[in-house]
């Protein structure tokens, strides 16, 4: 059993750890799996070992490092870190070094925690099995024949490994909930605007949420309280305080009401056991004294049409800036157009250059009202019918993903079968509200190279904005009944 | 021509607006592609929007201001420096449009 961020961090605290021998432990494990997980783009271990003796020292002259003291943490290959190479997993970044840090970056580190490397993930975080990588696939390590998920899979990966205690990753339409359900371990996408996204290069930007990934809910919502707050240079942060969320993280669920959402739940693309474990969450839940029901939230089905329409235009959009004139890769032209379209055409990969395609596409003359404009509309026909579910429940039930983890190229023939996998958390990204997965229990599944394997079964808690701390409770009544659960 | 359904000459078309220099292969691929996406995206006609305003971002905001208060910006020559081409303290480009060098 993996030590708790938060234990880690109070034996740091308190002298009875160092965080070298914590990073140590780590890095074993890395040298130990990474070759055949391949979760990182970059292990940065020297940088981590110098930033593990400063925490020691500081301890050593009764400094305290913070809430995250000694805690190796896992950086999404998207968020910027001065100096050291960020590639979204992508070749028209490369050689690229960001000259400044995230706000996130610099957070963490403030608070004590050790980076210790730089994950991969789908190629600008399009993608749900984190196949679509420049630099290879991430493999799940539950079943290494199986995808992680995505896009943030290197991140889950890492986390479910055991090599870092706490990731971060990204959330556009299910990017860390989906990897974090296939591979059993906690994660949340906050609010939109909870948390800054300055130097989290964009991808949908009224999509795009940083959030953490932890083997515990405890811990998410640690690192979540140090991630979270507003950010003069992120305009879409949110002003006003962050609310506290361990605080009152064991107050339970008597009294609060939970709606399973029907579409998502009952919907026929949903595995059996996926649908078993969150009716068996909602049983127990109620058990622990919440009122719960089932609630219809119909245009919830229409999130994925709309989805794939609004994140490729604002991508289309947001990508253009990768013109070879400002960062990483140039191929040579006759003139700056032909430049620009051949170095784009030769950095980008394959499901980069689909989606700009249907995002230009989208946003062109003559067809901007049908596609872009009514994708709009229905986004705010989504956005109230979660309003009027939240007059009536204080959080949702769905599944996180429709099933398990699948199999490397199962889903890579064809685009659309790839993307039915966010058809269950693309919505809170639409709304703009907080959702989280949770493991509970897992599925057995028959596979062809290595026999049976147990696949973990994610259940999404969803919120509304700003419905973090009772979505914490809620996730925290949920892992305390799984299979197995604390 | 039906909704959701796109011929090679409109994705050559969107590839050059998107400065993409796709090869045949590539066009090729991407046109049944591309035309199948934007079928099941089609879906959202199915929904009556009449009178729904867009959303374009989840937070109602309008605009955000900052005191006018200058701040130390990006060092030039470390931006610079992670471009592929730099020359006295600029970027360097090729050729745009027919002048001389």
């Amino acid at each position: 059993m993996a030590d708790s961020a938060i234990a880690i961090a109070a034996d740091v605290r308190a002298g009875r750890r160092r965080a070298r021998d914590v990073l140590e432990q780590h890095l074993a494990q890395i040298s130990a799996r990474e070759a055949d997980v391949h979760a990182f783009n970059l292990v940065t271990a020297d940088d981590a070992r110098a930033r593990a003796d400063e925490i020691d020292d500081a301890v050593s002259r009764g400094d305290d490092p913070g809430p995250l003291a000694g805690v190796p943490i896992a950086l999404k290959d998207n968020l910027c870190t001065r100096g050291v190479a960020t590639t979204c997993s992508s070749r028209i970044l490369d050689g690229w070094r960001p000259p400044y840090d995230a706000t996130v970056v610099e957070r963490v580190h403030d608070a004590g925690a050790v980076i210790v490397g730089k994950t991969n993930l789908d190629e600008f975080a399009m993608g749900s099995s984190t196949e679509n990588s420049a630099f290879g696939a991430t493999r799940n390590p539950y079943d290494l024949s199986r995808v992680p998920g995505g896009s943030s899979g290197g991140s889950a990966a890492a986390v479910a490994a055991g090599f870092a205690t706490l990731a971060l990753g990204s959330d556009t339409g299910g990017s860390v909930r989906q990897p974090a359900s296939l591979c059993g371990v906690v994660g949340v996408k906050p609010t939109y605007g909870a948390v800054s996204r300055y130097g989290l290069v964009a991808f949908a930007s009224s999509l795009d949420q940083i959030g953490p990934f932890a083997t515990s809910v405890g811990d998410a919502a640690q690192l979540l309280e140090v991630i979270a707050g507003h950010d003069p240079c992120d305009s879409t942060s949110i002003a006003e305080a962050a609310p506290a969320l361990l605080a009152d993280l064991e107050r339970g669920v008597e009294g609060l009401r939970v709606g399973v959402v029907e579409e998502l739940t009952d919907n026929e693309g949903i595995q059996d056991d996926v649908k078993a474990a969150v009716e068996a969450a909602a049983d127990a839940l109620a058990a622990a004294g919440a009122k719960t029901d089932r609630v219809s939230v119909p245009s919830t089905m229409y999130g994925l049409s709309a989805y794939y329409l609004i994140a490729p235009a604002e991508a289309s959009s947001n990508l253009a800036r990768y013109d070879g004139v400002r960062y990483g890769l140039r191929v040579d032209g006759a003139d700056i157009s032909d430049m620009n379209a051949r170095t784009r055409d030769s950095g980008f990969g394959v499901e980069v250059k689909r989606r700009i395609m249907l995002g230009t596409y989208a946003l062109s003359a003559g067809y901007y009202d049908a596609y872009y404009g009514q994708a709009q509309r229905v986004r705010t026909l989504i956005i109230r019918e979660f309003e009027r579910a939240y007059e009536q429940f204080d959080v949702l039930l769905a599944p996180t993903a429709p099933t398990v983890a699948f199999e490397l190229g199962a889903k890579t023939a064809d685009p659309l079968t790839m993307y039915l996998n966010d058809v269950c958390t693309i919505p809170s990204n639409l709304a703009g509200h907080a959702a989280m997965s949770v493991p509970f229990g897992s599925a057995l599944a028959s596979d062809a190279t290595s026999g049976a394997s147990a696949l973990p079964i994610g259940v999404q808690v969803l919120a509304p904005a700003r419905g973090e701390p009772v979505m914490f409770r809620v996730a925290r009544a949920v892992e305390q009944a799984a299979p197995g659960g604390a | 021509m039906s909704e959701g359904s796109l011929t090679r000459a409109e994705v050559e078309h969107v590839a050059r607006l998107a400065r993409l220099a796709l090869t045949d292969d590539e066009l090729d691929a991407l046109t049944p592609e591309l035309s199948k996406i934007l079928e099941h995206a089609a879906q959202v006609s199915a929904l009556d929007t009449e009178g729904v305003p867009p959303t374009a971002h989840p937070l109602p905001l309008v605009n955000v201001f900052r005191p006018d208060v200058a701040r130390p910006g990006l060092a030039r020559d470390e931006v610079l420096a992670e471009a592929p081409a730099a020359e006295d303290g600029r970027f360097r480009v090729p050729r745009i449009l027919g002048e001389a060098p």
